[in-house]
């Protein structure tokens, strides 16, 4: 191809024939107008005192004041947790790319994120102790990225196989940082709110909607009629109510379903419920990836003398979610935005949170503000793990064609 | 004749003898699943044997006789005439009615708003075709429930009322209500034949845009999948461009399009639930309400569960004798 100039590219973009000339000036005209009208909205008529003055409020809820160094302790765990992982999965040796301790990508990651850390807490006008909190957090999650990235070959093979153990340890740690116990004082699952809510159901919801969705999908697939009608029973059951309706259920009728006592607090119901929920849908997206394995994949396994779970576990399954990762973290995707149905049942989750801050006298009309910063917040978290996946893709299979997902 | 090695012969009698009986290939799988049926059947008998137990020490035994008490709440806006003196099951069926209604009003609006938007992905235009995706890219990484409480609170509540009401040809906007057909002034107050309240509006709004990137996601991917040689060999045909859409690439693309809006079409019906975020009452919200009235949470949820189910089923079916049209249909 001719390379053109970014003038001529523009006028074939542009104005090729006529009508679209016409429809370019119209379209340039409105974004304009509406972009004008945004920006001056923004800076002028919006007032952002709302989310500074209760942005602890909408991070983590009514969580008790002198607990929350818990809360800090466990960011900075995972900011570790993040920059060891990062650094290791860098210094991978690849036979496609030359290794490079920092790739393009990850400068600009960094970038990124040394600039949040900067701008946000001063546009949130956080106290300067708070401040430099976010600063240390930032600085120690670059420093062990690039030591982890610089060293993390020279740690010995059979040691560097451990480190994704790293996570779900941290996982449970995290757990019982929120929550209490062993020694800590125990905060009930009421006092949790806002963000810290919003991403606890999301992720505990994810964990476990994972495998219990495998799961139905192979049952669903099973020879035994049995196992394959209650599957099919369960997946349908669940996909044709809308999650409202579940959610209703599980705050009205478990109680009753449980021996007195038993059922668990709101919180954790609404996470069960929530990881039932979503497992229906991951099973659909997996069996759409266990259509697309032949099936004399199977076959040649267990003709090879593999027992079936054997032959599955290390045959198909590996194919097959190569094939529905982006079904699945698009069911993902759909998950976290699904936690915001928590607020409808009387829940404190971020949006929860938000609702009772517009409902405060002294921040009467100012749903705008409130409501974009959360659309901000939603849209970033969904779509880093939109790329996410999209990266996975690509490194599982190098010669991969993107196709359409979710 | 040759000799058979010792021992072979006996090979296959001995099978059988060496497998212990549970492990025998025909028996297996029933006696797995029998386990797991056994697990289940005294799981769901443990819940069940629960749920009368508390029941009846609560005084709620599963009845419907309740649904003929009168309600004793109105309900703002309904198509179905209701007032508080009607029975309970008259509400819930005017909430049902309600549903229905911005469902299928949204199932049309959200083809349409997708359709277009897909189709704009293939336009010659690069502004539109950049638009087209990051409308696509915005709103469905933003949940749907954020949506309508801004539609409602920050678009259809922020409009202001009376003379100073955006007009267009033939649609007014106000606070009080979105006015169809030709709305008049009338003491400071709009009438029009065709009125629609904000809660009814915003909803609508919200389901309409929400679905309709989905759905242009949908049609983008279906004509896609229209091999380029098709839209060559209709023009070297001599066809239009019109013309090569319509009998060439639209018919084609239809046979991926309309499995996948199904889906599509199912979760804009389950979305319509989340009414009560902009005030709209349909039948969750009825439902509801009913529950707290009366404390009948299992019927009531039956209910539930049956009425989104039926809904689900009438468009799979519906969607289902719509695909049978547009498949290929060999000899």
């Amino acid at each position: 191809m001719v390379r053109q100039g970014p003038l001529r590219h523009l006028r074939r973009e542009l104005f090729a024939s006529r009508l679209d000339g016409l429809i370019s000036v119209g379209l340039i005209t409105a974004m304009a107008f509406l972009g004008l009208a945004l920006l001056r909205w923004a800076v002028v008529q919006a007032q952002w005192a709302v989310i500074q003055a209760n942005s602890t409020l909408l991070a983590v809820g009514r969580y008790p004041l002198d607990q929350q160094w818990r809360l800090w302790l466990l960011t900075t765990l995972l900011a570790l947790a993040s920059g060891l992982s990062w650094g290791l999965l860098r210094g991978l040796p690849r036979p496609d790319h030359p290794l490079r301790l920092w790739p393009r990508h990850d400068r600009i990651a960094v970038v990124l994120l040394v600039g949040l850390a900067v701008v946000l807490p001063l546009l949130l006008q956080l106290s300067l102790n708070i401040q430099m909190r976010w600063w240390c957090i930032t600085g120690l999650l670059v420093l062990c990225r690039w030591a982890a990235g610089r060293w993390g070959q020279a740690i010995p093979r059979p040691w560097r196989r451990w480190v994704p153990v790293i996570w779900p340890l941290l996982y449970g740690a995290g757990l019982v940082l929120i929550s209490g116990g062993l020694g800590l004082v125990r905060v009930a699952p009421s006092a949790w709110g806002g963000l810290l809510l919003t991403l606890l159901q999301a992720s505990f919801a994810i964990l476990l909607c994972f495998p219990l969705g495998v799961g139905l999908a192979l049952g669903r697939r099973s020879a035994l009629p049995l196992l394959r009608w209650g599957s099919v029973l369960y997946i349908e059951f669940i996909r044709g109510a809308p999650l409202i309706t579940l959610l209703f259920l599980g705050q009205n009728i478990l109680g009753f379903l449980l021996p007195g006592g038993l059922a668990p607090d709101r919180v954790w119901r609404a996470a069960w419920i929530l990881t039932f929920f979503a497992a229906a849908y991951v099973a659909e997206a997996v069996r759409s990836g266990l259509a697309a394995i032949p099936a004399g994949q199977l076959e040649a396994a267990r003709s090879l003398g593999l027992p079936l779970p054997q032959a599955l576990i290390h045959v198909v399954l590996p194919q097959a979610l190569k094939v529905a990762l982006p079904a699945i973290v698009g069911q993902f995707i759909s998950l976290l935005q699904d936690t915001t149905l928590l607020s409808l049942i009387g829940l404190l989750d971020l949006l929860g949170t938000a609702r009772t801050v517009m409902a405060n006298p002294a921040y009467l009309g100012k749903n705008a503000e409130v409501y974009l910063v959360l659309a901000v917040l939603f849209w970033c978290c969904c779509a880093a793990l939109g790329l996410g996946s999209r990266a996975l893709e690509t490194r599982l299979n190098p010669n991969h064609q993107p196709a359409a997902s979710r | 004749m040759t000799r058979l090695p010792q021992g072979l012969a006996t090979t296959p009698l001995a099978t059988p003898l060496t497998t212990p009986w549970w492990r025998h290939r025909r028996l297996l799988p029933w006696l797995v699943q029998g386990a797991v049926g056994l697990l289940v059947l005294v799981l769901v008998a443990f819940l069940l044997g629960n749920l009368v137990r508390n029941l009846t020490n609560a005084g709620l035994l599963l009845t419907w006789s309740w649904l003929h008490n009168p309600a004793g709440f109105e309900i703002a806006e309904t198509t179905l005439p209701f007032n508080a003196s009607m029975p309970y099951w008259r509400g819930l069926l005017a909430g049902l009615v309600n549903t229905l209604q911005v469902v299928v009003l949204g199932l049309i609006g959200a083809t349409a708003l997708g359709t277009a938007t897909g189709m704009a992905a293939f336009s010659s235009n690069g502004l539109l075709r950049g638009l087209a995706r990051l409308y696509v890219d915005l709103i469905r990484n933003i949940p749907l429930l954020l949506q309508l409480l801004f539609w409602y609170f920050v678009v259809f509540l922020a409009l202001p009322n009376g003379a100073a009401a955006v007009q267009l040809p033939g649609l007014v906007l106000a606070k009080s209500g979105l006015y169809l057909g030709q709305p008049q002034l009338v003491n400071d107050v709009w009438q029009a034949p065709l009125r629609m309240s904000v809660e009814f509006a915003s909803l609508l709004t919200g389901l309409v845009v929400y679905t309709g990137a989905f759905i242009a996601e949908v049609v983008r991917g279906g004509v896609a999948a229209v091999p380029q040689g098709q839209w060559e060999a209709a023009r070297s045909l001599g066809l239009g461009q019109a013309l090569t859409l319509r009998r060439i690439v639209v018919p084609q693309a239809l046979r991926v399009i309309v499995p996948a809006l199904n889906s599509q079409y199912i979760s804009l019906a389950k979305g319509s639930s989340l009414a009560v975020a902009c005030g709209y009452t349909d039948l969750y919200s009825v439902a509801e309400t009913t529950l707290n009235q009366t404390g009948r949470a299992v019927e009531v949820v039956l209910i539930l569960l049956a009425s989104y189910l039926v809904i689900d089923l009438v468009i799979s079916a519906l969607m289902n004798g719509l695909n049978r049209l547009v498949q290929l249909r060999e000899r």
